[in-house]
């Protein structure tokens, strides 16, 4: 075959381009849809409660992600600061997971129980309160806005559907659960949620 | 992985490098024998006379491509990639880092030997420790006590004679490794509006000071008495087992107003230090143990 024909042939050029760029998908991601290892969960981690779904939220609508990741990589430098490595079954009841791809500030996989919940409240109005070199933006409405507690019933359902077991009752007392809260406090209880299973993993 | 996607990506991987090499060899076949002189040209003719040629990739690059094809194999073959095949080197990213991190523990213990069987108050003046301790300061703790140590509104003054869990050895190191949870119950309830502000007054003159109010003060002490002295003690001098505070020196880690005095009785606090002992392991606590000591330590006892 000649390099002409599938130049001059569109079809015959999509379909090769196809095959080509389809391959890696197919032998990397594909079977991990079907595989244990990132399906079941890691030990000790559990679905997310209503207030920690919602600070979750908060956490993807500020873009957070955008400079915290949540995935420590088996290297000795990074086990050393954060704790142990990310595992897949830490992520089973993440739609979508929160590894991001770049760390302008810390990774985050492990901050829960790092700092004090007073420590969270006076870094997220400013981070320059208690880390003077910080230059993390400010988030001082989070602590003034109270989270909408209507959507969080309908919210977990939809993650019921791709698989988070959350029982009736969780998804019938979620509104009264998250009710009255601030977005601050939302949130500080998600970040205070990360890692806390990987402390009963060992070093 | 199950039978089926072993499978299947044995034979994708397979068929893959097949075809790629197959593309390769098929659309790379050199020049015709029978080509005239000159170099080809694709036969388009633009603007009149702007003409492309038609030359086979230079070798080195079609070389290239094929020596990454053998790379390919090379890899496959050595580490973990064709279907459940562990690959000849039996290579995981977990038991590299295990391996990393075993020589790493080597290296600390060496340099941690030195300190071995050492009590927290001979590691506090012992310089090589209070370097390496400096550093563990500054990369864990100062995030809330500061780099200098000094601590911040809610954030304990480490440098203070009088910690809130206690100055001794072991606090110490039962603080930084097992964290601590303090708990400063909300009185408003209790004491009514009124009380509080009486109660405060109250505390504001256990410092020594003179209240704002003497007579709201003098109505604060029996209820201070019935109320507080449970966990501050009957003079304020507070209870590290219990870690409540002191009340009688002139150290507050909130504040020492009579107003911010009025907010913890009426509101409570609530704080935390975290556990550090799971993440930093026992010999860097100590040394972190000998560097807070180090800040304040007791009076020289004469023998």
């Amino acid at each position: 075959m000649n390099h002409e024909k599938i130049e001059k042939n569109v079809g015959l050029l999509g379909v090769l381009t196809a095959i080509v760029i389809s391959v890696g998908g197919l032998v990397e991601i594909v079977p991990l849809y079907f595989t244990g290892q990132v399906g079941e969960a890691a030990p000790g981690i559990k679905p997310y409660t209503a207030l920690q779904l919602e600070g979750r939220d908060i956490y993807l609508r500020e873009g957070c992600y955008n400079c915290h990741s949540q995935m420590i990589r088996p290297l000795r430098a990074e086990t050393e600061r954060y704790g142990h490595y990310s595992l897949a079954g830490e992520s089973v009841y993440d739609h979508p997971f929160q590894f991001g791809s770049k760390r302008t500030g810390p990774d985050l996989a492990r901050v829960g129980g790092r700092y004090s919940e007073e420590w969270h409240r006076a870094h997220l109005n400013n981070p320059r309160d208690v880390v003077p070199e910080s230059n993390m933006p400010g988030f001082p409405w989070l602590a003034t806005t109270v989270v909408n507690a209507e959507g969080t019933a309908a919210k977990m359902k939809a993650l019921r559907t791709v698989g988070v077991p959350y029982s009736d009752e969780e998804i019938a007392g979620a509104h009264d659960a998250v009710a009255g809260h601030t977005e601050q406090d939302a949130l500080i209880d998600y970040l205070q949620s990360l890692g806390i299973a990987s402390k009963t993993w060992g070093k | 992985m199950s039978g089926f996607w072993n499978v299947w990506v044995m034979g994708l991987v397979t068929a893959n490098l097949v075809f790629v090499a197959w593309l390769l060899y098929a659309t790379s076949t050199g020049k015709k024998s029978d080509q005239p002189a000159g170099p080809e040209t694709t036969g388009h003719t633009w603007d009149g006379d702007l003409k492309e040629y038609n030359n086979p990739l230079p070798r080195w690059w079609l070389n290239v491509f094929y020596a990454s094809i053998v790379f390919a194999l090379l890899y496959l073959a050595l580490f973990p990639g064709f279907g459940n095949f562990k690959g000849l080197l039996a290579w995981t990213s977990s038991e590299q880092w295990a391996h990393q991190q075993a020589d790493a523990d080597a290296i600390v213990a060496r340099e941690f030997a030195k300190f071995d069987g050492k009590s927290v108050a001979e590691l506090s003046t012992d310089p090589d420790a209070m370097r390496i301790a400096k550093n563990l300061f500054a990369a864990n703790c100062s995030a809330c006590h500061g780099a200098d140590a000094h601590g911040g509104k809610g954030y304990p003054n480490l440098a203070s004679p009088n910690l809130t869990w206690g100055r001794t050895q072991d606090a110490i190191l039962a603080t930084i490794s097992m964290g601590r949870q303090g708990v400063m119950p909300a009185w408003k309830a209790a004491l009514g509006d009124t009380g509080v502000v009486q109660v405060a007054n109250y505390v504001y003159t256990l410092s020594g000071r003179t209240a704002p109010d003497p007579q709201a003060a003098a109505a604060g002490a029996p209820q201070f008495a019935a109320i507080c002295s449970a966990c501050h003690g009957s003079e304020g001098q507070g209870n590290a087992l219990l870690g409540a505070p002191n009340l009688s020196d002139d150290y507050w880690i909130y504040g020492s107003s009579l107003q911010t005095i009025t907010e913890t009785i009426a509101n409570g606090r609530q704080n935390r230090m975290p556990a550090w002992g799971e993440l930093l392991g026992s010999e860097r606590v100590k040394l972190l143990a000998a560097y807070v000591y180090s800040l304040a330590p007791p009076p020289a006892v004469a023998n």
